[in-house]
């Protein structure tokens, strides 16, 4: 392939190979592997009071920091709180992703069979949204779902309710928060993939005698596996940890163990608690994580990432 | 194999449509009470500008809104680099010591939830703050834990650029004489040059927006815009913060409109080009 290749030339490639491999490992190392670690270790830290910004400094060295402590691990097992939050938060996530899905994957399935020349609007117009801030698209719920707010005062007017509805600070006004956030995670990846699709393959399926329907379920919705694992993915993991719809739009019964971490840190000042919660957040994500590193792995080999 | 396209039944049209409403009502109802002059925020009183006349004024607004600029300009920068390194590592080098690792790596931060990124970044940061007497936190402890996230994003968008680009050009390059950077810079760069634009773009609005993380990495002088908005959207319904919401609202509008005429003119450019050169050659 190339020509002459001298010692140079060799030198050049593989210092420019390491460079280019180096520099973005390294940066990645740096502010994401060696913090983990630095929670993973002041989480299995111990105090003589309550574990205050001073105290940490008697950890900073590693020789005398030998014994690791699970008591705030235990703690965790052992308040019906936490359990409780852990099991809420999994709860919202599941429901806001199948949710997610029951809409999305419709809706990408009917941008994909849309005309050619209709798709990129279609295309943009999901992922406008995102381009504007999140915070506040959490926000303008607040204004539609309160109890003077928009929905009520229309269904007031319209005479369907004489009393407005509760529905701010409810798992209601939470979940539609998280389903309006993260439905376009959901379009996306399902649209890359059934817009993909061979049509030819509906088309022997209806050829051999399948309906619609059967068609439906038996080839196009196998096909896009991948598609669904990566929407559902993208989808339930960050809303494990979601912190500002629940703070937001949520109310006493939707705990959330995103806003336990921060009123951990923020409120209690409780560093090495809040650290145990991340690391137990990590542990609840670690397989669905890995499921979504592996569909990426395998798209990008494929060169549909 | 593109799907085939043009049989959306009544029911799909229904669904799009609604699905659309669902996605913009709530955007609207924010830009409708912005000029609402009523101070409940849910009541209408009649049509006013004076709440963009209060953030004109409004100097802790206008402070963050600077420092979040700033922060969006360098992190993207730093995303783009740094990203565009990690997805030639990813696509062309298919084997070298750690790379299932470092994939993880690189993707890992587009999901993780931000709690963990922030707090891990800020608890390091403050070790290392006492080790050795830096970094205090502030602009600079934001941009790091923005860049780990842009990165991912810019590595993502940059990766399937390159999956889909045309190998046999840059090796005609070597061939000719080319040496690495020569290609580089003569081929690769004009040939990834759009997605590095939309990488950059999309890194600056992820910095943007970034609350969350940004609330555990800034110090006591470092309020980001969304940092600022949130501590006033836990108090209440504030016309103000409608007001931030359509200006952003009309400045990503009329960016997303001219980038969108600026990408379709340069994919035509290309195209064209393209087939000249087919046809000359």
């Amino acid at each position: 392939m190339s020509t002459a290749t001298t010692l140079i030339d060799k030198m050049v490639d593989r210092w420019g190979r390491r460079l280019v491999i180096g520099t973005p490992y390294l940066y990645l190392i740096l502010v994401f592997s060696i913090p983990f670690f630095v929670v993973l270790k002041l989480s299995v830290s111990t105090s003589n009071d309550g574990i205050r910004f001073e105290d940490l400094t008697t950890f900073n060295d590693w020789v005398f920091n030998l014994t690791a402590s699970f008591q705030k691990y235990r703690f965790l097992l052992q308040d019906d709180l936490y359990l409780n939050t852990y099991g809420s938060s999994l709860k919202f996530a599941t429901i806001n992703t199948l949710i997610c899905l029951f809409i999305g994957y419709p809706f990408a399935y009917f941008m994909a069979r849309s005309p050619v020349s209709m798709r990129p609007v279609l295309l943009m117009l999901v992922s406008l949204p995102f381009w504007t801030s999140y915070l506040l698209r959490v926000y303008a719920w607040r204004g539609l779902l309160d109890d003077s707010g928009t929905v009520n005062s229309l269904l007031i007017w319209l005479g369907a309710i004489d009393e407005p509805i509760k529905m701010m600070h409810t798992a209601f006004s939470m979940t539609v928060g998280m389903v309006y956030t993260y439905l376009p995670f959901m379009i996306l990846p399902l649209y890359a993939n059934l817009v993909k699709m061979d049509g030819r393959l509906i088309e022997a399926a209806n050829d051999l005698g399948a309906g619609p329907m059967r068609a439906f379920w038996l080839v196009t919705v196998p096909l896009s596996k991948n598609g669904i694992i990566a929407g559902s993915m993208l989808v339930f993991i960050p809303s494990v940890g979601e912190y500002v719809i629940p703070e937001l739009l949520g109310g006493p019964e939707t705990l959330m163990i995103g806003r336990v971490l921060w009123d951990e840190f923020f409120a209690n000042n409780d560093w090495a608690m809040a650290s145990a919660v991340a690391v137990t957040m990590v542990i609840l994500i670690l397989f669905p994580l890995a499921l979504f590193n592996k569909y990426q792995t395998a798209a990008v080999g494929r060169g549909t990432a | 194999m593109e799907a085939a396209g043009g049989r959306v039944s009544n029911f799909g049209r229904f669904w799009l449509i609604a699905g659309y409403a669902f996605l913009y009502i709530p955007i609207l109802t924010l830009i409708i009470y912005s000029f609402n002059d009523s101070k409940m925020v849910t009541l209408w009183g009649g049509f006013t500008f004076k709440w963009y006349g209060v953030l004109a004024e409004d100097k802790e607004v206008l402070d963050a809104l600077a420092l979040s600029l700033k922060l969006a300009f360098t992190t993207a920068t730093s995303s783009v680099v740094l990203g565009m390194l990690g997805a030639f590592a990813m696509v062309r080098y298919q084997k070298f010591f750690g790379r299932t690792m470092f994939s993880a790596h690189l993707t890992a931060p587009l999901v993780v939830p931000e709690v963990i990124t922030g707090l891990s970044l800020l608890l390091f940061f403050v070790m290392l703050q006492r080790a050795i007497g830096w970094p205090e936190r502030g602009m600079f402890t934001i941009w790091a834990g923005h860049t780990s996230v842009g990165m991912a994003y810019a590595a993502v968008v940059i990766q399937s650029r390159l999956l889909e680009m045309d190998k046999s050009l840059e090796e005609a390059a070597q061939d000719l004489g080319c040496k690495p950077f020569q290609v580089f810079y003569l081929i690769t760069l004009p040939m990834i040059g759009q997605a590095l634009a939309s990488a950059w773009l999309l890194t600056f609005t992820v910095s943007l927006d970034d609350v969350v993380a940004t609330a555990f990495l800034s110090g006591p002088g470092s309020t980001t815009l969304p940092v600022l908005i949130l501590s006033r959207a836990k108090l209440g319904l504030n016309p103000t913060i409608n007001a931030i919401a359509t200006i952003t609202v009309a400045v990503v509008a009329v960016g997303v409109m001219a980038g969108s005429l600026w990408m379709y003119k340069q994919e035509k450019r290309r195209a064209a080009e393209q087939a000249a050169a087919y046809r000359d050659g």
